[in-house]
């Protein structure tokens, strides 16, 4: 019998969805930029600048926001990482999706009450959360404020390797964006979860 | 008991992310800079341009005044002050005062019709000399003819208004350091457009903000300092190292694409001479660019390009499989 936990509360369901469009608006708006060509513009250029200045501002309040209300509504502790055998629970996650989901087997680390996420989801979302967006918003700001960065690093110049590490974590954030998408897919319906991530109830065996 | 803390756990590997970055971007960068030029000769003209530099060296000056018998300490025009240390790292170093000046100015006081003769321009003595054919000084003459600046003021605008011939010193062809070159550029232009008292020689033009003017530009400060006016307000010349063809205002580059795409603007001209290193097939795009900054949408790293190109069509491509093999699987299932 088909369960519901509620797990989404409206807050968690309002940052995702700025999170969601905002990081939407700053990858379109960053490829577009970083791809420019005078002929065949995804954006045009000064559009494309301000559309990610403006959506950077308002992700990097969003994702304040994201800390202290993680904090004290302590959603925090999902993403807290306590067990002993993480590895081993990470390759058994991993085992799951790539041969026992096949097979009807059930999942190794259903969605409950206590557990909202799997571990990879877990270690997925600690990483972009807690690893990713603070240096992509670091870098990002340094690039609104150029005069504040290192002008010369080793011979190399300081906002060359700032802006190489801002590429690099955006294209880091899509590729996860993608990947999360497809494992969103993987409710007990293709299309709970993001009924879930609208209404808050997520449905459970 | 926590055994894998995540803020202990990931926070070196984040820190050692940055250090790892910066090594492998010194092997990705490619790009020389000119050597610059080092010759400290001693011109041999030294003594005899002492008689000038003795008054004209400083701002200020001593003769002797015959009519009163008494020795008077004057100030100099500040126009007409020459420093040694800039004239003899100058292009025109090795030069005598008077292969360009009368010989009468050996004379004190100096005759007053002689302020009224021409100087000579760049052509007259660089214009049809094959020692000088590289930096095609006719060609020069011809897009100045054009520029904004003679068509507006005609032959009140000459050469000189830019090269000053007792401090100018060919820039970015020597340059080792580009942001000085760059700098350097600037001056020039900023010598009138942003000290008045110069600019309203020519025109009668109102005072010019030129912070204001350029407000619209992303990063003002690091244009200004990272690029040259010329870069925006000159029209390029192909067989030119430098621009001279200066263009009015509403001619000048707007469109970012310009400079900030694969064919970047930059590489025609501030990046020009360095810019047989472009290119380099397993670097950076425009490499020759990253020895100074980084220009979103110029220098692009072919190999993070192909390596995101690759890394996303394999996500994709399991995408896709892990679909096909979930819809083939919980039909059986």
């Amino acid at each position: 019998m088909v369960e519901k936990v509620y797990h989404y509360p409206l807050w968690i369901r309002l940052w995702h969805l700025a999170n969601a469009l905002l990081c939407l608006a700053l990858i379109i708006s960053g490829v577009s930029m970083q791809f420019s060509e005078p002929d065949r513009p995804l954006i045009r250029f000064d559009l494309a600048v301000t559309m990610h200045n403006i959506s950077a501002i308002l992700l990097s309040i969003n994702y304040l926001f994201f800390l202290v209300a993680n904090r004290f509504s302590g959603n925090h502790k999902h993403y807290r990482i306590s067990e002993k055998n993480y590895i081993g629970m990470l390759l058994k996650q991993f085992r799951y999706y790539t041969v026992e989901i096949f097979n009807g087997g059930k999942a190794s680390f259903p969605v409950s009450a206590d557990r909202k996420f799997n571990p990879l989801q877990q270690f997925s979302y600690i990483i972009i959360m807690y690893g990713c967006l603070p240096l992509i918003f670091v870098t990002g700001w340094a690039m609104l404020f150029p005069e504040i960065i290192i002008q010369d690093v080793f011979g190399i110049s300081g906002l060359f390797i700032t802006d190489l590490l801002h590429i690099i974590t955006g294209f880091t954030v899509s590729f996860f964006l993608i990947v999360h998408i497809y494992f969103c897919t993987m409710g007990i319906k293709p299309s709970s979860l993001f009924k879930g991530m609208i209404n808050g109830w997520v449905e459970v065996h | 008991m926590r055994i894998f803390h995540w803020r202990r756990g990931l926070l070196p590997i984040f820190a050692l992310f940055p250090v790892i970055l910066m090594f492998m971007s010194g092997f990705f960068l490619a790009g020389q800079e000119p050597a610059g030029d080092k010759t400290e000769a001693k011109s041999q003209f030294f003594d005899q341009n002492e008689k000038c530099f003795r008054c004209h060296g400083s701002s200020k000056y001593t003769y002797y005044n015959k009519v009163n018998d008494k020795e008077v300490t004057a100030m100099m025009c500040d126009n007409r002050v020459m420093r040694r240390d800039e004239f003899y790292a100058a292009n025109h170093k090795s030069f005598a005062c008077f292969d360009c000046h009368a010989a009468e100015y050996d004379t004190f006081p100096h005759p007053g019709e002689l302020r009224m003769e021409n100087p000579y321009n760049c052509i007259d003595c660089h214009g049809n000399d094959e020692q000088y054919t590289k930096y095609q000084f006719e060609e020069i003459e011809k897009e100045f003819q054009q520029s904004t600046h003679y068509t507006a003021n005609g032959d009140a605008f000459n050469c000189w208004k830019c090269h000053n011939p007792h401090s100018y010193k060919i820039n970015i062809r020597n340059s080792e350091n580009i942001t000085r070159a760059i700098s350097y550029d600037n001056h020039i232009c900023l010598n009138c457009h942003s000290v008045f008292e110069r600019f309203q020689l020519l025109t009668d033009r109102k005072e010019i903000n030129l912070l204001q003017k350029h407000e619209w530009l992303p990063n003002q400060a690091l244009h200004f300092s990272q690029v040259r006016c010329i870069e925006c307000h000159a029209r390029l010349n192909d067989s030119l190292l430098v621009a001279h063809r200066i263009m009015p205002k509403d001619k000048a580059v707007k469109r970012c694409v310009e400079c900030h795409s694969q064919n970047s603007l930059l590489m025609s001209s501030l990046y020009k001479y360095q810019a047989k290193e472009n290119r380099t097939q397993a670097g950076f795009l425009n490499a020759i660019i990253l020895n100074n900054a980084f220009v979103i949408g110029a220098n692009r790293n072919i190999l993070l390009n192909k390596i995101s190109i690759v890394v996303f069509s394999i996500t994709l491509g399991l995408i896709l499989i892990h679909l096909i093999l979930s819809r083939i699987y919980k039909k059986r299932v």
